[in-house]
């Protein structure tokens, strides 16, 4: 297996041009620490981008920071907060999830579109995107996007490529527009709840002026009732009356209770990085849903005997399912088609990811436009191949 | 005129009876165009200084009658030109004398409103205020807020990926779409995405957004809508310099603070919008930033509060804040109408480059001596917040001389833009208006890429020809199917 680590974007445009023309597909990695998520990939050698590292750009005033691909996304996210900034984005660590080593990088959160509970207010990793210089599947080094958070010029490539997993072109320098840290947080939580009152519990809390930044409804667990977690953020002033009003418009759900500080940093890092199963070995299931409809995708998957974690304020549906021979793809995915969402299988062993459909199937017409993408990023197939569907 | 126009092609033309025919019988009654003067009233949008009678109309009622234009055109190999409401500032519906204008207009009916999903879907010819309209007796709006919303369609709000004076906190089209009905060149009906906050595959949403009428046509369009805040404050701060402005913005968000909105006016748009609407502006301050904050009274006084001593910081010269609903109209009406009370003024051209907010107070130097240097006259008004800029270069239409002194101003402000880190266009979109300057921002590569992906939906290159792209943007051939 040859290992190349470009250390500039003109020495990783020449490995990929090489590539094409020995017609040798590449495998492509950051740090690695989700290179169990997807189909496995067949590539003789593998391309990675950690010694393109570095900030490259950091302006707080301007709510924007850049960095090279390779760039541990620890580096990043630690430059912010010495200035009491953040990615909105409040991307997964999937480390836990998947029993992975090593960092996380910028580019590997930008290819997998890597987001968490904060999407439901501040958007996906997609949304904070602005700019891409990246490595197309020809050898060119191609720039979308830039520095500025309100762009329209040309099409959006940027968007186009967030959450490629790597098959469309490899990134170099990923460019993100940041938000402060808020003043202080708070997680309003209800107990007992079933899934369906939770996910009108949640959907009251969002359908609020007072603007959740996270909704989600953890099982129980032992002797721990079911909680249902709704986070608020902002001056404390603001807090303490978000607080009240939510009390209120949440009492016929039950009574309320306050998490404050170091406690709900970790109940939410937790949420976010689907802690409940990293002690366990079951397949699990990412389903992405209208929220409304997780209660009937619940049902749907009684049969399978799931463990189920809520966020999204019920739309993204954690489901643990026991691996079998198939980790319950056919079933999963036609549960989540019919409750007008789709399902992607984020852990199971790879004689399993080989064999089912990791990422949803597309009707043949979504399907068709999803290879004319492909096609005019890379049209030999070099990069990434068969990760996120087969022969694509 | 600066912009070329391809020359309409004979053989299309030859065909127009033909066309014509075919597309009566798809769309029945009075959906089909085809006498001069009815004509006529598509042959421009808001960049009225270009215009191109179209050869055939057609209005759709259904998707499955614009599967069925889309696949005649297609066939015969006729540009398409989609077009909402015609309001866009680039001229990216002006259509060309061989082009049928497919107006999604008729089909603007809602479709379903889901409040416990915070989602709406609509027909892609309803107004983008009639969204909010819908929904705002519960609360709810949809956020993306052009100026031109009470016309602009939601279709051309895709297309376009619009903003709006509030998308500092809420985003733009792009951050508040979540699924789309889409109707290829071909005329195969896709459905893209839906209620849940993310579609399976490659993101055909963000990469449909903003395309301008590129690579196909979209019908039907799911929305997220939100809670409205419990109130909305904006508060009118004026200053005696310039960069005292652009200091304020920068230690405000330095502050962790992010206001709804922060909109900045320079004394002449301070006068002209002023003259317009009433809003009780500040007549003798160089420049006046309108900053908009939400929620409880109680937290708008708060949050006001910090914005109010850092202002101070920089000598702001007059705080004015609204007391009332009625005044946070009259302030806001000033703000959105800034380009009609221009047009009252004088005939302009209005710029929308970005640039890094850091280099707000040279950039306006810049600008005073690009325009000065053609002795012209510019009001600017900007989306401070997010350097996205509109100088408003104002010229007579009637002085063909000065409407090229005028064009080339705006280019020359848009070089800047892109020569300090910014672009050219930050929600307007490229058009034809800056189809020729992409090469200031791209490379050759650049554009390659992005050619490839119009060749790949629209092989023909039929939709909405001659926009976005220089008239000799580099192209591949068809790309072969992936391996």
């Amino acid at each position: 297996m040859t290992l190349h680590t470009p250390s500039t974007a003109a020495e990783l445009a020449a490995i990929v041009t090489e590539a094409r023309r020995a017609r040798t597909p590449l495998a492509v990695a950051g740090g690695s620490t989700r290179a169990g998520l997807g189909r496995p990939v067949q590539a003789a050698a593998t391309v990675s981008t950690a010694k393109l590292s570095g900030i490259t750009l950091y302006e707080p005033a301007e709510l924007v920071i850049a960095a090279k691909a390779g760039t541990p996304l620890r580096e990043v996210t630690e430059t912010l907060a010495a200035r009491g900034q953040r990615l909105p984005f409040e991307p997964m660590d999937h480390r836990r999830l998947l029993g992975s080593v090593g960092e996380p990088t910028v580019g590997g959160v930008a290819a997998a579109n890597v987001s968490g509970p904060a999407r439901i207010n501040l958007g996906a990793a997609r949304d904070s995107m602005i700019g891409l210089k990246f490595v197309n599947g020809l050898g060119e080094d191609v720039k979308s996007g830039g520095r500025v958070m309100k762009n329209v010029t040309g099409l959006d490539l940027v968007k186009a490529l967030a959450g490629s997993h790597g098959t469309l072109a490899v990134f170099h320098e990923v460019c993100f527009k940041v938000l402060p840290v808020a003043e202080a947080e708070r997680t309003l939580v209800i107990e007992g709840l079933d899934v369906a009152k939770a996910v009108a519990a949640l959907s009251a809390a969002l359908g609020s002026p007072f603007e959740p930044t996270g909704a989600a409804h953890v099982p129980a667990k032992g002797a721990d009732a079911a909680r249902t977690l709704i986070r608020i953020e902002g001056f404390a002033a603001s807090l303490a009356y978000r607080t009240d009003a939510l009390s209120k418009l949440l009492a016929p759900y039950g009574a309320v209770s306050v998490i404050d500080g170091e406690a709900g940093l970790t109940l939410w890092a937790d949420i976010r990085d689907a802690a409940i199963f990293s002690d366990t070995e079951e397949a699990v299931w990412r389903i992405s849903v209208p929220p409304s409809a997780a209660p009937a995708l619940a049902e749907r998957l009684a049969p399978l005997a799931p463990r189920l974690m809520l966020d999204w304020g019920g739309g993204l549906v954690w489901a643990g399912i026991a691996i079998g021979s198939d980790a319950g793809a056919k079933a999963v995915h036609a549960a989540a088609k019919a409750a007008g969402g789709h399902a992607t299988l984020i852990r199971a062993p790879e004689v399993v990811r080989g064999s089912v459909d990791v990422f949803a199937p597309l009707a043949t017409p979504a399907m068709a436009l999803q290879k004319r993408i492909k096609a005019s990023f890379d049209p030999d197939g070099i990069l990434n191949p068969g990760r996120m569907y087969r022969g694509m | 005129m600066a912009i070329a126009f391809p020359a309409p092609r004979a053989d299309v033309l030859a065909k127009r009876d033909r066309v014509i025919a075919a597309l009566k019988a798809i769309v029945p009654g009075e959906g089909v165009i085809t006498e001069e003067n009815e004509r006529r009233a598509f042959e421009t949008d808001a960049l009225t200084s270009y215009r191109r009678i179209p050869m055939v109309v057609v209005l759709p009622e259904a998707t499955e009658q614009v599967a069925a234009i889309l696949a005649l055109c297609h066939a015969e190999g006729v540009p398409v030109v989609a077009r909402g409401a015609g309001t866009s500032l680039c001229g990216g519906s002006i259509p060309q004398e061989d082009a049928v204008v497919l107006g999604v207009a008729k089909m603007n009916r809602v479709l379903d409103v889901n409040f416990s999903d915070r989602t709406m879907r609509v027909q892609a010819g309803i107004t983008n205020l009639a969204i909010s309209g819908e929904v705002a007796h519960a609360g709810f709006f949809y956020a993306p807020d052009p100026s031109s919303q009470l016309a602009c369609t939601i279709a051309g709000n895709v297309a376009m990926n619009s903003g709006g004076a509030h998308c500092l906190k809420y985003g733009v089209t792009a951050n508040n779409i979540l699924g789309l009905k889409l109707v290829t060149v071909e005329g195969e009906i896709v459905e893209i995405g839906g209620g849940a906050l993310d579609a399976p595959g490659y993101d055909l949403i963000g990469l449909l957004v903003g395309s301008e009428g590129q690579l196909g046509v979209v019908t039907e369009v799911t929305v997220r809508i939100l809670r409205q805040a419990e109130g909305a404050r904006p508060v009118l701060f004026g200053f005696r310099e310039i960069a005292a402005a652009g200091k304020t913005v920068a230690d405000i968000i330095g502050a962790g603070i992010i206001p709804v909105a922060i909109e900045y006016m320079d004394r002449e748009a301070i006068h002209i919008c002023e003259a317009f609407a009433k809003a009780g502006y500040p007549l003798d301050v160089e420049a006046m930033l309108i900053i908009e904050v939400e929620g409880s009274d109680a937290e708008m006084d708060a949050m006001l509060a910090r914005i109010v001593e850092i202002a101070r910081r920089h000598d702001v010269a007059v705080v004015k804040e609204s007391k009332s609903a009625m005044e946070t109209a009259a302030i806001w009406k000033g703000r959105k109408s800034a380009f009609g009370a221009t047009g009252r003024v004088a005939d302009y051209i209005c710029m929308d480059g970005t640039i890094p907010t850091g280099r707000l107070p040279e950039v306006l130097e810049g600008i005073d001596r690009i325009v000065k240097g053609y002795g012209l006259r510019v009001a600017n008004v900007f989306h401070a917040g997010d350097g996205n800029l509109h100088p408003l270069v104002m010229f007579n239409v009637n002085d063909p001389a000065e409407q090229v002194k005028a064009e080339h101003a705006g280019e020359d402000i848009l070089r800047l833009c892109v020569a300090v880190g910014g672009c050219l266009t930050g929600e307007h979109g490229v058009g034809i208006e800056k189809r020729d300057l992409m090469r200031e921002q791209f490379t050759e590569v650049d554009l390659l890429q992005q050619t490839r992906i119009k060749t790949a939906l629209d092989p023909k290159w039929i939709l909405n020809p001659a926009k976005v792209f220089p008239l000799d943007a580099p192209r591949d051939e068809t790309p072969r199917a992936a391996a």
